[in-house]
């Protein structure tokens, strides 16, 4: 240096490898993972009922089905609501979305004669549209979005059952599945894969037949299809792509993001399109399943969805979080719904133990926070 | 450490052409005049320091040089070059970069997430996803950390787990990188300790010898003592003058910045603590 700074007498640098900072071991740094907890979770309730309902049929094939089938389908609004959370919003609406988006498949298949594919076209457009309207009021009025999304919360159900009642007069609209027949959709959302093979492992004995012969299980259902597709793409995006890079950017703080370049409103915008989609294809699997939509369809989801995201370490304040942990919070969810039939405790526990669940895991990951980011 | 040690993809400066410069700059927020008529020129390998009390003026002029507000007149020149800056990336594009107080860095990223943040550095893309080439992203932070001085022990740990000054350093450091010829640093030593605040300070001298031109915005005038080449002083939007480091003592620029006389009346009584 030519010369001297007034201030400074050290030569050089300090070493700034701190003797006051603890060497940090791999388990401390598995520790650190926002998924922990919902993996801990994941071994608390396999051990639950692996001791209590082990004999019940639980874990044979078709009721390890029905427990999968359960936990995929909040997996599918699950992984929404956890990008978006890393992202640093919410989206209350997702349950009203399920139900609206199921009447904009079944009211212009039955009532209108569409073809069923366009109108499953015509649902997603119409969701992602809402999607765009929630991103696009949130960002451009600067309000939280727990407040923008409970207005088309209220709005989207209410329009579900007045279009419903206006168009067909009631508030089940059943005939979907006639309408739709052997069309590509009804596969897609309600048909299952792997059949030759739950075939093959029915003829060797590796799980139970049904009387006629059929397998118990006939194949993979679309909906764990779509749930584990939508949790990988989700997934690699966040962990491996710039947008997903920009999406922790957003949710950290969204003002330091933007100084840095980010486009935070289009990345919000996107995100709240994105779990419209996700409501969207829980609504197609639904009707496609059950052949009807009913204006109640989704009720209460947007709540199991964020609880699933948080017990999957999500941290309401945004900016971190997992879709693996997601993905077993929404498991755990599963699990134990299914379980608690299998054990015949009444239904009741179930919301019992979510909420002890829910509390369990925010004082978890705020504790994990504070240790990541070393704040006291 | 040497100052070569830094290696900035700065251009090396031009003798002559300063690299800001700014002529009677006025901005109006409504009826509220907040700079009314503000020169200022910033030469390669200069730490020009901006001083001034809380409303001086100083955030609306740095937000002007940064692009964030459109000036209500006055030119502003870029080596040289008229400009008319739309938004913060027209500046950086132009290689201004500004490096805010408490908006850096992200506790809860990565530090190669928050180094590399808006500028990630793409392996391969897929449809609209391109993805991270994290190896390559990783190396550079590491490298870019162990010469300012801070010993990362994985750049995947969370910025969080640095001290304030090491914070401001990766920030100043990420603009460097990513080519700013200009830096405009925010009160970057106002939250932090005494070992911290030499540790910025240390960094802000070198870049300066690395031919950068640094405009370093404090309301502390021993920090911008130790650093600064020129000093500007902002007074309710005007500028009260900019004094060489050789023209002006400590003690004047302190009773400048305050405007004079008030602040010796509050002096004494404080018995020269202020």
């Amino acid at each position: 240096m030519a010369e001297q700074p007034a201030i400074i007498t050290d030569p050089k640098p300090a070493p700034m490898r701190d003797e006051r900072l603890a060497h940090q071991s791999t388990l401390r740094r598995m520790m650190a993972r926002p998924e922990l907890g919902a993996f801990a979770g994941v071994l608390l309730v396999f051990a639950f009922f692996g001791t209590t309902a082990g004999n019940t049929g639980m874990f044979a094939a078709d009721g390890a089905m029905s427990w999968m089938t359960v936990s995929a389908q909040l997996m599918i609004v699950a992984v929404g609501a956890a990008i978006l959370m890393v992202g640093g919003e919410f989206d209350l609406s997702v349950g009203s979305m399920i139900g609206f988006a199921g009447m904009m498949i079944a009211l212009p298949t039955v009532y209108f004669g569409w073809p069923v594919e366009l109108s499953v076209l015509f649902a997603f457009a119409g969701a992602l549209a809402i999607g765009f309207l929630n991103g696009l009021i949130t960002v451009r009025t600067g309000l939280p979005s727990f407040i923008v999304t409970l207005a088309s919360l209220y709005i989207l159900r209410g329009l579900t059952i007045a279009l419903s009642i206006l168009f067909s007069n009631r508030t089940i609209v059943s005939g979907v599945k006639e309408a739709a027949g052997d069309s590509i959709v009804t596969f897609l959302f309600a048909g299952t894969i792997g059949n030759s093979f739950f075939v093959w492992l029915a003829e060797n004995d590796l799980i139970d037949r049904l009387p006629n012969g059929d397998p118990t299980v006939k194949g993979v259902p679309m909906v764990i299809v779509w749930a584990l597709a939508l949790a990988v793409v989700a997934h690699v995006v966040l962990t491996r792509t710039r947008l997903g890079n920009w999406i922790f950017g957003a949710g950290g703080d969204s003002n330091a993001a933007r100084n840095v370049g980010v486009p935070v409103n289009s990345v919000k915008i996107g995100l709240f399109m994105f779990t419209a989609f996700c409501a969207t294809v829980y609504a197609a699997c639904q009707v496609f399943e059950f052949g009807s939509a009913a204006s109640d369809r989704g009720l209460l989801k947007e709540f199991e969805a964020i609880i699933a995201a948080v017990i999957g370490g999500c941290l309401l304040t945004g900016g971190y979080g997992s879709i693996v942990g997601a993905m077993f919070g929404a498991l755990i969810f599963g699990v134990v719904q299914q379980g608690i039939l299998f054990t015949g405790v009444p239904n009741d526990w179930f919301r019992v133990f979510l909420g002890a669940m829910l509390l369990v895991a925010v004082l978890f990951n705020n504790m994990i926070r504070r240790r990541v980011t070393a704040e006291r | 450490m040497t100052a070569t040690a830094i290696h900035a993809e700065a251009a090396a400066p031009q003798p002559g052409r300063p690299l800001i410069e700014v002529q009677d700059i006025v901005k109006h927020f409504g009826p509220v005049i907040a700079l009314a008529g503000v020169s200022l020129t910033l030469d390669a390998g200069e730490v020009h320091c901006l001083l001034g009390d809380n409303g001086a003026g100083k955030s609306t002029l740095i937000k002007t040089l940064a692009g964030v507000f459109r000036p209500t007149s006055g030119e502003y020149r870029v080596e040289g070059e008229p400009v008319f800056f739309g938004s913060p990336r027209d500046a950086l594009d132009r290689g201004i970069a500004t490096v805010y107080q408490d908006l850096a860095m992200i506790p809860l990223l990565s530090v190669t997430r928050n180094f590399f943040l808006g500028r990630e550095p793409v392996k391969w893309r897929l449809g609209p996803f391109s993805f991270i080439d994290m190896e390559h992203a990783d190396r550079i932070a590491r490298e870019e950390m162990r010469q300012i001085g801070i010993n990362v022990r994985d750049p995947q740990q969370h910025v969080g787990t640095l001290s304030g000054g090491e914070r401001q350093c990766v920030a100043i450091a990420r603009a460097v990188h990513f080519g700013a010829k200009v830096l405009i640093l925010d009160e970057p030593t106002s939250a932090l300790g005494v070992a911290q605040t030499s540790m910025v300070l240390k960094f802000v001298r070198q870049l300066r010898q690395k031919g950068l031109g640094i405009i370093f915005i404090t309301h502390n005038v021993r920090h911008a003592y130790a650093v600064g080449d020129r000093f500007t002083i902002l007074n309710r939007g005007r500028t009260l003058g900019t004094f060489k480091k050789a023209e002006i003592t400590l003690d004047r620029l302190q009773t400048m910045m305050a405007g004079d006389k008030e602040l010796q009346v509050l002096d004494e009584e404080l018995g020269g603590t202020v």
